[in-house]
């Protein structure tokens, strides 16, 4: 009989199973572990109060990341309690032993979702998970990656297991060539405007198709870690070359004896022919232009060539109410063209957008212009310390210094505030980061969506605009 | 984790879908390195007037007088009304301690985000998923009955209001429902297959060694 046609997600799904109850919840097995400081030291506390021990310390790579200050790093942590919240991480670590830890200031530290990839600690086939929700980002190397909650952190620490069930599968079809300047970002957006931020719930995603096999890793890892914006815990691509090259040569990534062997095992991480998927959700890529976030939650997207919505010509009342409570917390009218929105400050950083490739995007709009007079603050903040090394031994700095932005230390930044960089109440920010909720880069600040270029756009001209129209 | 069996519980409505997770409990208050006492800063952008930080006399701030929840009907609620997709955004485990620190026990929506689902019945809230008409009709009975309760049998997967006007059933996966049941630690229950962990992972970092 012929072998049944399998998806991606089934084969990474099968290659984990430790056994399965009747009811169809499963004993999941774990490959990586990744830590922060925000999500960890509750279940590092059940853990010894349990007296227990993590099962295996060679699965974690543990990094401080959301409370990290972006300057003047000598200070130290001024916070307290932020501070207090770092502190626990190094000790947990410092107790139990990881893979690698990057603790704060190290050269090495930085978004748990950019150093994964970056060290080659996420590798294809892999489990990997995190207690974070843009987890789904590690799923751009064909690995099966989702964020998880703080008792599942404890439950994987302890076990290297989780008890899960399977998702159902979708996948996410882009043909055609993305215009030039049109990013991985914009696919995200247009993605989640289709098909909204519950679209993908109980859903892993497989991205596919042309436009999606011709980005870059970089491009890979922003469109998977959007899928949970899509309510996708797992997003993921196929190995494909590109895969395998961004792998060669990383710290973690298998020893040189043992490179064929792994790289043999992940070529067959992608899709049989004729699996069947759940969902299939088909876009031409060719079609899209850069897009914009006007509300507050992702799915409220225009193109930056359209206009913030009217809520009289929704019918439905609930949706109504729901379009007029978002244009009122975010300011705007109905109507308005989105090049007619002017911008406080501009966010270029998080988990989403702060590789090289996106830092180098947005210099190339930067360079040899200012960042408008009308714009309070224009941050950049590097991914990594390995981002923000590269970017300087590029010039990016210089390029973004010239121009009036500030160049930062890495960390997750403006993206949640959980630091001192925020929005002031009533404040608008251009952003590159993957969240436009109410408050969520301060309370009261006022978030749209955008790719790098867009972002580095709107800092130049004070209001959003068509980055092709810049060149 | 406390045992759920039943329930009859005063009803509180958020009548707005996607509410998420950074709503419920906004950032500032993750530097905790505490499971308990979110409670008072639960929905905290939206329950008081002025913003709030760790460490503030919650008891002296000013409330928000049309923040649902701050309508004397409902406190001491404790099930939660919701509308679709609730509890998206980050995987903030936070959320649900804060939800049940405020004391409550159960929710009833048409959908929830995934990771927040999974992080309610690891806290003895229970998540229940009724249709967007059931929840219409719920939502009705609370506008028009102050007081109004609901009855929640989780053995039976039903929820019922007192007269039994409206009995609704629901569904729960039977391993879920199992352990809320019974509060089980489900680190105890997976430790009882630690062979068969150790025999798996035995063989798969043999397969590939450069997973260790």
């Amino acid at each position: 009989m012929p072998k049944l046609a399998r998806t991606l997600y089934d084969k990474l799904w099968d290659a984990h199973v430790v056994r399965a109850e009747a009811d169809g919840t499963v004993l999941l097995y774990i490959d990586r572990h990744l830590v922060h400081e925000v999500t960890s030291p509750q279940a590092y506390e059940g853990l010894r109060l349990a007296g227990r021990r993590p099962w295996r310390t060679g699965s974690i790579v543990a990094t401080a990341d959301h409370n990290t200050p972006t300057t003047d790093w000598d200070d130290g942590i001024r916070d307290p309690i932020s501070r207090t919240q770092v502190e626990t991480l190094d000790a947990n670590i410092g107790a139990t032993g990881a893979k690698a830890y990057f603790p704060f200031r190290d050269k090495r530290q930085g978004i748990v979702h950019v150093i994964g990839p970056e060290q080659g600690a996420t590798l294809p086939g892999m489990t990997v998970v995190c207690g974070d929700s843009h987890t789904s980002t590690h799923g751009a190397f064909a690995a099966l990656a989702f964020g998880i909650g703080t008792s599942e952190v404890e439950h994987v620490l302890a076990t290297q297991c989780l008890l899960t069930r399977k998702a159902k599968s979708m996948r996410v079809r882009a043909d055609g060539r993305l215009p030039a300047g049109v990013t991985a970002k914009d696919l995200a957006l247009a993605v989640i405007g289709r098909i909204g931020t519950a679209g993908g719930t109980g859903h892993a995603i497989e991205f596919s198709g042309s436009a999606v096999e011709a980005l870059s890793m970089e491009g890979r890892m922003t469109l998977c870690n959007m899928a949970i914006e899509a309510g996708a815990r797992a997003g993921m691509v196929a190995v494909d070359d590109k895969t395998i090259e961004y792998l060669r040569g990383r710290p973690f990534a298998p020893a040189p004896e043992l490179w064929d062997r792994a790289v043999a095992q992940w070529r067959a991480l992608a899709s049989d022919d004729g699996a069947s998927f759940d969902e299939v959700v088909a876009l031409d890529a060719s079609a899209l232009a850069p897009q914009v976030t006007w509300g507050t939650s992702p799915e409220m997207v225009v193109s930056i060539e359209g206009r913030v919505p009217d809520p009289d010509r929704e019918r439905d009342a609930a949706r109504r109410e729901g379009l007029e409570r978002a244009l009122t917390y975010m300011g705007l009218a109905p109507n308005t063209p989105m090049t007619d929105v002017h911008v406080d400050k501009v966010f270029i950083g998080s988990c989403t957008n702060s590789r090289i490739e996106d830092l180098r995007a947005a210099a190339a709009v930067a360079r040899g212009r200012r960042v408008a007079s009308s714009v309070r603050q224009a941050l950049v903040v590097p991914g990594s310390g390995l981002v923000k090394a590269q970017a300087e031994r590029e010039g990016l700095d210089r390029i973004f210094r010239d121009a009036g932005f500030e160049w930062r230390e890495p960390g997750c930044s403006m993206c949640l505030a959980m630091n001192d960089d925020r929005l002031e109440p009533g404040e608008r920010c251009a952003s590159t980061s993957n969240r436009n909720f109410e408050g969520r880069q301060g309370a009261g600040g006022r978030t749209h969506l955008v790719s790098p270029a867009m972002a580095a756009a709107a800092a130049i001209m004070g209001h959003f605009v068509d980055v092709r129209r810049l060149a | 984790m406390e045992p759920f069996l039943t329930l009859t519980g005063l009803v509180a409505p958020i009548d707005r879908a996607n509410v998420d997770t950074d709503a419920i409990i906004p950032k500032q208050f993750l530097k905790s390195i505490k499971r308990s006492g979110f409670g008072p800063n639960l929905f905290d952008a939206w329950r008081y007037l002025d913003h709030g930080e760790p460490g503030m006399d919650n008891a002296t701030r000013r409330i928000n007088p049309d923040f649902v929840l701050n309508e004397p009907r409902y406190r001491g609620a404790q099930v939660l009304l919701a509308r679709r997709n609730f509890g998206c955004g980050s995987s903030r485990e936070h959320a649900p301690w804060a939800l049940a620190d405020y004391g409550f026990r159960a929710l009833i929506a048409p959908s929830y985000a995934d990771i927040f689902f999974n992080n309610c019945y690891k806290n003895g809230l229970l998540p229940i998923v009724l249709s967007e008409s059931q929840v219409d009709l719920l939502f009705g009975a609370v506008n028009a009955f102050p007081g109004f309760k609901l009855t929640i049998d989780l053995e039976r997967q039903q929820v019922a209001a007192p007269d039994e006007s409206m009995v609704f059933h629901f569904d729960a996966e039977p391993f879920r429902k199992h352990c809320l049941l019974h509060g089980l630690d489900d680190i105890g229950l997976t430790l009882q297959h630690a062979d068969a962990v150790r025999a798996f992972e035995a063989r798969r970092l043999a397969e590939q060694p450069w997973l260790i």
